[in-house]
Formats: C-alpha cells, sequence, structure tokens
C-alpha cells in the first residue's frame, strides 16, 4: 500500500514540476567536437540492487577503456548514469530525461525486460539507439506486429532460448518430470517458464505441475507442498535470486528432492549458495572460461573493482563495446547511421562471437552453471 | 447503532433485499460456499496433502498472531491503528539478522561451555537472540511513542493516524539507506539447522536430507515447532501480564476509561508507552520467527505481513486480545488454503475478502463488542 502511496505522491510532483517548466528551447544542433554521450540505464535500488551495480560498472569500465585509446570518432565518450529500478514508471522518467534533457543518441540498458520494453518504446519513437545488456523478453527489440524495432538490440539471446537450454540440458541428464513455478507478473519469468515448457513437453518430457505466484509472496509453503506431492525430478524456477533465494531455502524444509533448475536470474553474488546446492541455471558467460578476451576482462574487472565479474557486467561490457565499435563503423554520430553499422557487425566479446538476426537478437552459444559447494562452477555449452 | 423505530413498521421484501444490502451478503455468502465445498472436496481427495497444508497455514498463522496482538493492544487503549508496527516487525527482523550473522549471538552458550548438549545451547541461544530483538523493537517502540504519538494524544484521530503512516515511511526508507539496512535482499542465516520429521499412520520418523517424503506421510520441521512454541509461550506471558499483574490491571483500566483511570491515580502516559513497548517486543519476536521460516530479510518486508496481521486484528475484534489470535490463525489458514486449492496469485485477495465477508456479516469482528458510548 505504502509503495502505491509514494508512487502517486511522485506521480503528483512530476506533474506539478512539468506544468511549471517553461517551453523547451529548440535543440540546438549538436556540437562535432563536444563529448558522444551514452546513457546507461541500471537498476541501482528497486529489487534487483546488484544487477544495476555491476551493469553500471560493466559499462563504465567499457568507457573508461576506449577513452584511454582515445575515445570514439576522435571525440571522448560521456556516461550518463541513471536509475531505472527494474519498474517501468521510474525507467520511462529515466528515459526521458536522458533523451531530452541531455540529448543522448544512445542508450544502454535496461537490465530487467519489464523495463525495457517501455524504455525502447520511447527511444525506437525519439530514434536513438538502445542496447539491453540483458533483457532476454522478444518484446524488448519487436513490435506488436512481430516487425523489428529498427535502434533496438540486445546483447544477450532471448528467453525461448534460455528455456530450450535449459530443457535441452536437463533430457540430456536423463529427467522425465517436471514441476514449473514462475510469478505470472514478470515478463521475463513467464518467457522463460513458457519456453520451458514448450520444448520440455515437444522433447517427451511431463509437466506434472505447474504453479504461479506473485512478486510480493514470502510463503511458499503452499506450492512446495505440492512440489513434494508429485515427485517431479525437475523444479524449474526461472526467477530472480531473491525469489530462488526464498523458494530454495523453503524447499529443503518440506522434503522437496527436485533438482531445481532456472536461468540467469540466478546469477548474483547474493544467491544463496546453501540452499540452492546443486542447481544448475544458463548464463550468458562464465568467468572460469579459458578464451583470451573473457581472461583479459576477468583481470581488468576485478583489479578495478575487486570483484569476479557476473554475467551482467560482461554483457554490459560487451554491450558498451558493440555500441562503440558501431559508432566508429558508422564514421558518425547519426543514431540512423549506428543502427544499421549494428544490425551488420560481427565481433568477438567476452560472452562470445556476436552477429544480430534480423529481429536483432544475438546468435551465440550459451553457458550452464552448476551451484555446487558454496561455489558457481561451469558445466558445459549449449548451442541454439 | 440503535434500532429507535417503535412502530409497527414491517419492512419489504425490497427494503430487506436491497436497502439492507441482502443481495450483496447473499452473494458473497455463495462465493463462501462454494470456496469451502472446494476445500471439503480438496480433503477427500487427498487428506495428507490437506493435513501438510494445514499444518503450513498454521505456522503462518502463528506468526501473523504476535503481530496482530500488536495492533489490537495499542488499538484498544489509545485508537491508534499503529501502521509503523509492521515494520518495527522489519526492524525485529534486522536485528536477529545482525544478532546471528555478525555478534554470533546464538552461539554464546556453546562458546562459553562447549560441553553441554548442542540442543540446548542452540535453544538458548536462540532465545537470547529473540530477547535482544524483543527489548530494540521496545525500545524502539518506546522512542516513536514519545517522539511521534504522544503530542497527538489530544489531536483529531486522522492526525495520530497519519502520523503513524510517516513513522512507518520514515522506519523503511532510514533502513534503505547505504549505511543502516541496506536496500538489497539479504539472506538470513538461520540460528539452527533445519531438521524435518515424517508422520505417518505407522509412526513418526526423521526425514534425512534428499531422501523423498514416504507415502502417506505429513512432515513438519523444527521451525514449525519452535514457532509454535515460542508463540504459545509468547500468548500466555501476555495473558499473565494483562490479566494477572497490577500493570494489566491498569492496562484494562485505561482501555476501558482513560480519563477516570487518569483520576484513579494511575500514570496513563507510562502505562500507553508499556503497551506499545509490549506490542512492539512480540512483534519483534515475530519479526525473527518469520525471517528464520522465510529466509530473507529486506527494508519493505514488513508492509505485506503487516497489513495482513492487521487485517487478521480487525477480523478477530479490534482491542479484543484473543480475538487477535483467532484472526491471524484464520488468515494463515485462508491463505495457505487458497494458495494450494483456489489461486496461489489470488491469495491475498482471498485473504482480505474474507475480512469484508465478516465485516458485512459482523461489523465489529468475530469478537468484537458492539462500540461504546465513551467520555
Amino acid at each position: 500500500m505504502s509503495k502505491r502511496i509514494l508512487v502517486s505522491v511522485f506521480l503528483l510532483a512530476a506533474v506539478l514540476l512539468a506544468s511549471c517548466q517553461p517551453a523547451a528551447a529548440p535543440a540546438a544542433p549538436a556540437a562535432d567536437t563536444g563529448p558522444i554521450k551514452v546513457a546507461v540505464l541500471a537498476p541501482l535500488s528497486g529489487p534487483v540492487p546488484t544487477f544495476g551495480v555491476s551493469t553500471r560498472d560493466g559499462a563504465l569500465m567499457a568507457i573508461e577503456e576506449w577513452n584511454a585509446k582515445g575515445g570514439v570518432l576522435g571525440r571522448k565518450i560521456e556516461a550518463v548514469v541513471e536509475d531505472s529500478q527494474c519498474t517501468p514508471d521510474p525507467a520511462v522518467n529515466a528515459a526521458n530525461k536522458v533523451i531530452d534533457q541531455d540529448k543522448v543518441h544512445y542508450i544502454i540498458g535496461e537490465v530487467c525486460s519489464k523495463a525495457s520494453i517501455p524504455i525502447s518504446e520511447i527511444a525506437e519513437a525519439k530514434g536513438v539507439v538502445q542496447i539491453s545488456p540483458t533483457s532476454t523478453n522478444p518484446d524488448v527489440t519487436l513490435k506488436a506486429d512481430g516487425s523489428t524495432k529498427k535502434y533496438i538490440f540486445r546483447a544477450c539471446f532471448i528467453d525461448p532460448f534460455q528455456g530450450l537450454v535449459m530443457a535441452k540440458f536437463a533430457q540430456g541428464k536423463g529427467y522425465k518430470t517436471a514441476f514449473i513455478m514462475f510469478d505470472q507478473g514478470n515478463d521475463y519469468v513467464r518467457g522463460l517458464a513458457e519456453a520451458f515448457e514448450k520444448s520440455w513437453t515437444e522433447a517427451g518430457g511431463t509437466v506434472v505441475g505447474k504453479e504461479t505466484y506473485t512478486s510480493q509472496d514470502t510463503d511458499f509453503s503452499a506450492i512446495l507442498a505440492k512440489v513434494a506431492e508429485s515427485k517431479a525430478e525437475v523444479l524449474f524456477l526461472p526467477d530472480y535470486y531473491n525469489i530462488v533465494n526464498l523458494v530454495a531455502a523453503q524447499a529443503k524444509e518440506k522434503g522437496v528432492t527436485s533438482v531445481m533448475m532456472g536461468g540467469d536470474g540466478w546469477d548474483s553474488p547474493d544467491l544463496d549458495a546453501k540452499a540452492s546446492d546443486g542447481g544448475f541455471f544458463s548464463n550468458h558467460y562464465s568467468p572460469e572460461d579459458t578464451r583470451a578476451k573473457v581472461v583479459d576482462f576477468v583481470k581488468a574487472y576485478s583489479t578495478k573493482y575487486g570483484a569476479t565479474p557476473d554475467a551482467l557486467a560482461a554483457l554490459a561490457y560487451d554491450a558498451t563495446y558493440l555500441l562503440l565499435t558501431a559508432i566508429e563503423k558508422a564514421g558518425s554520430d547519426d543514431p540512423a547511421k549506428v543502427a544499421e553499422a549494428l544490425a551488420a557487425i560481427e565481433l568477438e566479446v567476452v560472452s562470445g562471437k556476436v552477429s544480430f538476426d534480423k529481429s536483432h537478437n544475438p546468435i551465440k552459444a550459451a553457458a550452464v552453471l552448476q551451484v555446487k559447494d558454496g561455489k558457481v562452477s561451469f558445466v558445459e555449452s549449449v548451442a541454439p | 447503532m440503535s434500532v429507535s423505530s417503535t412502530t409497527a413498521n414491517r419492512p419489504s421484501l425490497y427494503d430487506l433485499i436491497i436497502k439492507r444490502g441482502w443481495l450483496g451478503k447473499g452473494l458473497l455468502i455463495v462465493v463462501g460456499l462454494l470456496a469451502l465445498w472446494k476445500i471439503v472436496v480438496s480433503l477427500l481427495a487427498n487428506p495428507t496433502l490437506f493435513l501438510q497444508q494445514v499444518i503450513n497455514g498454521l505456522q503462518l498463522g502463528f506468526v501473523y498472531a504476535l503481530i496482530a496482538l500488536g495492533y489490537t493492544m495499542v488499538y484498544g487503549i489509545v485508537r491508534l491503528i499503529n501502521f509503523a508496527h509492521g515494520d518495527v516487525f522489519m526492524v525485529g527482523a534486522f536485528v536477529s539478522f545482525y544478532g546471528i550473522a555478525r555478534f554470533q549471538l546464538h552461539n554464546w552458550l556453546s562458546n562459553l561451555a562447549p560441553n553441554l548438549p548442542p540442543i540446548l545451547t542452540q535453544a538458548v541461544g536462540t532465545l537470547s537472540v529473540m530477547a535482544v530483538a524483543m527489548a530494540i523493537c521496545a525500545l524502539l517502540a518506546f522512542t516513536i511513542e514519545r517522539i511521534a504519538y504522544k503530542p497527538l494524544r489530544n489531536a483529531p484521530r486522522i492526525s495520530a493516524l497519519i502520523t503513524a503512516i510517516g513513522v512507518s515511511f520514515f522506519l523503511e526508507y532510514f533502513g534503505a539507506l547505504k549505511f543502516v539496512f541496506t536496500p538489497n535482499f539479504i539472506t538470513y542465516k538461520r540460528p539452527f539447522e533445519i531438521t524435518t520429521w515424517f508422520v505417518n499412520t505407522k509412526g513418526i520418523g526423521q526425514l534425512i536430507q534428499g531422501d523423498t517424503i514416504p507415502e502417506g506421510s505429513v512432515i513438519f520441521s523444527n521451525i514449525f515447532i519452535i514457532i509454535v512454541i515460542a508463540s504459545v509461550a509468547l500468548l500466555m506471558a501476555l495473558n499473565y501480564i494483562v490479566q494477572k499483574t497490577r500493570v494489566g490491571k491498569a492496562m484494562r483500566a485505561v482501555a476501558y476509561d482513560k480519563q477516570t483511570a487518569r483520576l484513579m491515580g494511575i500514570n496513563t502516559d507510562w502505562i500507553i508507552s508499556f503497551t506499545f513497548m509490549i506490542g512492539a517486543a512480540l512483534a519483534g519476536a515475530a519479526g525473527m520467527l518469520y525471517a528464520v521460516a522465510f529466509p530473507q530479510v529486506f527494508f519493505w518486508m514488513g508492509i505485506i505481513p503487516g497489513l495482513k496481521a492487521f487485517v487478521a486484528a480487525v477480523l478477530g475484534g479490534i482491542g479484543s486480545i484473543p480475538g487477535a489470535v483467532i484472526g491471524a490463525l484464520i488468515m494463515g489458514q485462508a491463505e495457505v488454503l487458497s494458495a494450494a486449492y483456489i489461486s496461489t496469485p489470488m491469495r491475498d485477495a482471498i485473504a482480505f475478502s474474507i475480512l469484508i465477508i465478516v465485516l458485512l456479516i459482523r461489523p465489529t469482528g468475530i469478537f468484537g463488542e458492539p462500540s461504546r458510548e465513551k467520555a
């Protein structure tokens, strides 16, 4: 309840402020010598703050590296960081702010699909290039009629792909029955769950139960009693780490023996490795990979921030590299030309060799990781 | 509500159905019966699973009961809905979290006397953490009462209510600051390992981690036992304080008539503070038990349990102590059973609908007395 009151107070304040503002002066032609501004929209507060911090740090490190090399097109790169809270309303406000006030032509962000989708509508309408590092919902780059948004790209694979990977992986391990738990109100979670169910049943597996919950829930006892009763071999829970921690801790108590599996939402230093021990999840990259790009990146990141980079940091870093490389290839600060250059790009980055398909989704392999003895370790790479 | 009509004015059928709202009530009763039917069918279909869900609901209900008592006691005495109560609950959870994770408070006895049996040292350690959480919450409530509510004692009731909402926001967003509790979801460290037992017609046994539950058994864990024992003990202690001690007598007197109680020489300000402190101590204990059962703490964790406990208090009849307990147990069952058998995303909607139904039929709640005229 109090959240709602707060939001209404903010909205009211926003309306008042907006009505007080004088009419905007016509935009001055952008100087060709000033810095190129890149907005980083990340959820620094809200439900998944660790995702936001990693994303910001990864993107800022890439920008710093480019600036050290002399910037792009001979101009410095300036980052504009905004907190978009993994929530539609603040994300829209942040996007409008960076486009209208800071006059950016490029956006790296958001992390969560439910925030990236509204941002993408604004960016597409205003002709601003957006690369979401980690939003996996198909609707981020697709319009309602199924055509591709010209200016919107992503640096990660999409939900159906993660669902497919995990279904393929679980059946490769000989599992036949699965129970699916998902948050109906979350585009990302629902997307993964639907894709998993589809691939799982198409490949001959049985879904013995399917239950939904809301993101406000903390008590999962009723669902978990059913999971235990169903004796499913796999419990597919493609939610973020906070829900995974809660469910995993209660699952042990309720006598659930299913192997838990999920998607890249599990990837966080705050994942409760003790409770989710034995679980598998798909991810974009593994810091244990031995490719030179990965080794260099992990080394630079851990020296700078004192922590091993997670996939969010890697993808934000990749997204920034893809963007800046495309600007260089386009040879101009014109978003339309940069978008064309991105669509045709082929670049080896940390998360693999990336090119874009016609829906602006990258084509690359996924890693399956396992939580084991308090650590997350690389299991295998699964190609589409 | 007084019926003053002395004339033999028999209401028409239209009046009965439309004006007195029997249409709405009838509809709600039909919906309620349908839900009940669904539950009975599920019970017959799989009695073991049903019993399991009842146990799950009981665990939730007892935690709600501890929170609901704080609402109902404060309301009973100063007619204030203390919306900051859910956030005191959050603070209790965080205090116990820091007590365990940072100060290792749950290990003090085993460090001091390593030869004692672990079950004893663990129990004492857990109780110590709970005692600290309760004490700090009581202190917090005392401060809140003196700073925010006491100056408004004679102000219109709505001012105090809005202040309570303000205090609630303050606690939440102060807690969200980086140097306080941080805005992150934090994994709670339980002060003991989980043990699970199963019960079936053949007897009772311990469930080994990783084994499937034997056919036809109901399982329960030590968390369930601790929540039930701790809640019942605290309820009995509260009952003793309210019914058998001088302070309790004074509390009842202040609740009944504040002015007269003051004339009789009762320090009403102190009694009111004391009531806030007892309610907050129970919320602190509830915060810890909730975090043990659902091991995650974050600065907004008090909102939803706080609201549900408030509903439980209203359901039982706000101001009534047994009412709060019964209301909370009903809420726990309603939530878990509707999640299990009707619709999981609808669990809150269903739980709150029960409140509406009960209030339509009995506006003062289950145990509530019709409001007396007060000076």
